[in-house]
């Protein structure tokens, strides 16, 4: 899943300055669930928006924006809609802006920042737990991620920034990650696990294989 | 005599530390160095300082060692990747810059950039192995150098770290990876640093105490709060709160704290944050 946080209405408004007229789209999958994009949230914008001056020429909720498809014959339906509009605004993750984009010829503006792929690996909520860095150490860190859950990515042991509280001193709201990774590995008796001394990630295995990186996977684009 | 001779002989160990300005004005800086002279067996230059964009440590060690002083060149991971790293020790040591000592580096966002992007490619124990690996005539993944590197290679630890177990089981590391001393985080509870100093004695590598020099009372409460691993015990806080001449007292705790430190570790690292012209008062308080 991908988490994104609606950017602040100012910042919308300074991306549609000298576009009078929007189409909203929204999002039904993370987003919905990630409470940025579901239809209440695309009738809120509608309102800002309209109290800013601008002519909301129609909106839609699609199942999931990431989906060209589904976006397709979503606009198509609303084409009149789509077609009076200056611009869309998407309030999706930044992969349903770029669906949009690829299947409009309208100028899609973001209404959120993407933060996070979330639990993309997973229905754990609350936390980023995977940073799909291809070079999966968990079994040295007693099944805690060191890239998400500490700042500096450290993978030898902590930094000597642990609070009294055992919180993280880049920010006090967070417990330490390296902390926690030790009180696990002392409670399961594998304490011998932080002697070993960890290769640097290797950042190349965070491309994905070429294959995936192409997008002629998918059976919309092959039928192009 | 260099740092390395000096740790390998018995005398009790003085290193320093400046800081360079942000900025191109190094005189003041220069001039704080060359109050060292003789007094010192190395002064560190860190590496932006709290994450704060200054003039680079690289550069202010070679003006050091220009003039016949022995600059140790802090080096951390916050800023630099794995590339940039390995290319400035080569700098370094064609500068005839021997001492660095490696660091993971404060996070990006407490300086006054917090909008860069924080690096941290390699970490405090793989930079150690990276400059052991330069040494061996190789960079980190194994292609030729033409010309090895020399260092003497230093590490920091955190005596007071929650817990201290896992700051020295990180310390082990870091001696496994090439590390040849310790410059420890400031000391100021003598009874936890002694129990400290006896774990960490089998690992038989030197380690010098820090010492901050405290400015005022407010300061020794806010760093025994905010700064983790650092504990001022409330007598000291006390002292300086009472304090007619505040940098008399401060002079005089520094001072008492080296001579309190003698018996138990091999020296100090005298970090003054802005007080640099007043170390050679401690080091002559405490009779160095």
């Amino acid at each position: 899943m991908f988490l994104a946080q609606q950017k602040p209405l100012e910042e919308i408004l300074k991306s549609l300055v000298g576009k009078k007229n929007i189409f909203i789209l929204g999002c039904n999958g993370c987003a919905e669930a990630g409470g940025t994009a579901g239809e209440p949230q695309v009738l809120e914008m509608r309102r800002a928006l309209e109290r800013a001056g601008k002519e909301i020429t129609g909106f839609s909720v699609v199942g999931f924006l990431c989906q060209k498809t589904l976006v397709q014959s979503s606009l198509q339906g609303k084409a009149q809609e789509v077609a009076a509009a200056d611009s869309i605004l998407a309030m999706s993750c930044g992969v349903g802006v770029q669906t949009v984009a690829a299947v409009s010829d309208k100028i899609t503006h973001p209404a959120c920042n993407t933060i996070s792929l979330g639990k993309i690996c997973g229905e754990w909520n609350v936390f980023e737990r995977c940073r799909v860095c291809g070079d999966c150490v968990l079994d040295l860190t007693g099944g805690i991620c060191p890239l998400t859950a500490c700042p500096k990515f450290l993978l030898n042991g902590t930094c000597g920034g642990t609070t009294k509280e055992g919180k993280c001193e880049v920010d006090p709201e967070i417990s330490c990650g390296w902390l926690l990774i030790y009180e696990r590995l002392k409670k399961l008796g594998q304490l011998e696990k932080l002697q070993q001394i960890n290769e640097p990630e290797d950042h190349s295995k965070m491309l994905p294989p070429k294959g995936l990186l192409l997008s002629g996977r998918c059976p919309v684009e092959r039928g192009k | 005599m260099g740092l390395q001779e000096s740790l390998a002989s018995d005398k009790f160990v003085v290193t320093s530390e400046i800081s360079p300005p942000k900025g191109t004005g190094v005189e003041e800086i220069l001039a704080n160095a060359e109050l060292l002279r003789g007094r010192v067996d190395g002064i560190n230059v860190s590496d932006l300082r709290s994450s704060i964009m200054r003039l680079g440590s690289l550069a202010v060690c070679h003006l050091l060692q220009e003039k016949g002083l022995e600059p140790i060149l802090q080096m951390t991971c916050r800023d630099r990747n794995r590339l940039a790293l390995q290319a400035d020790l080569l700098s370094a040591a064609v500068l005839g810059i021997k001492n660095v000592l490696a660091l993971t580096g404060d996070y990006a966002s407490l300086g006054d950039h917090p909008q860069a992007k924080p690096v941290f490619d390699l970490d405090s124990v793989s930079l150690i192995r990276v400059i052991k690996k330069l040494e061996a005539g190789t960079d980190m993944v194994g292609n030729a150098l033409s010309g090895r590197p020399k260092f003497f290679v230093g590490a920091v630890v955190n005596p007071g770290g929650n817990p201290v177990e896992a700051q020295i089981i990180k310390m082990e590391k870091k001696i496994r990876a090439g590390a040849s001393f310790f410059q420890a985080q400031a000391v100021y509870d003598i009874g936890a640093f002694e129990k400290f100093m006896k774990r960490v004695a089998p690992l038989k590598v030197p380690v010098l105490a820090g010492i901050i020099p405290l400015k005022s009372a407010g300061m020794a409460r806010f760093m025994s709060k905010n700064v983790a691993g650092v504990f001022v015990p409330e007598l000291l806080i006390q002292k300086m709160a009472k304090a007619e001449d505040r940098v008399k007292t401060s002079i005089e705790i520094a001072a008492d704290l080296i001579k309190e430190l003698k018996g138990m570790c091999q020296g100090v690292h005298i970090m003054p944050i802005g007080w640099e012209s007043k170390v050679p008062a401690v080091l002559d308080a405490a009779n160095l």
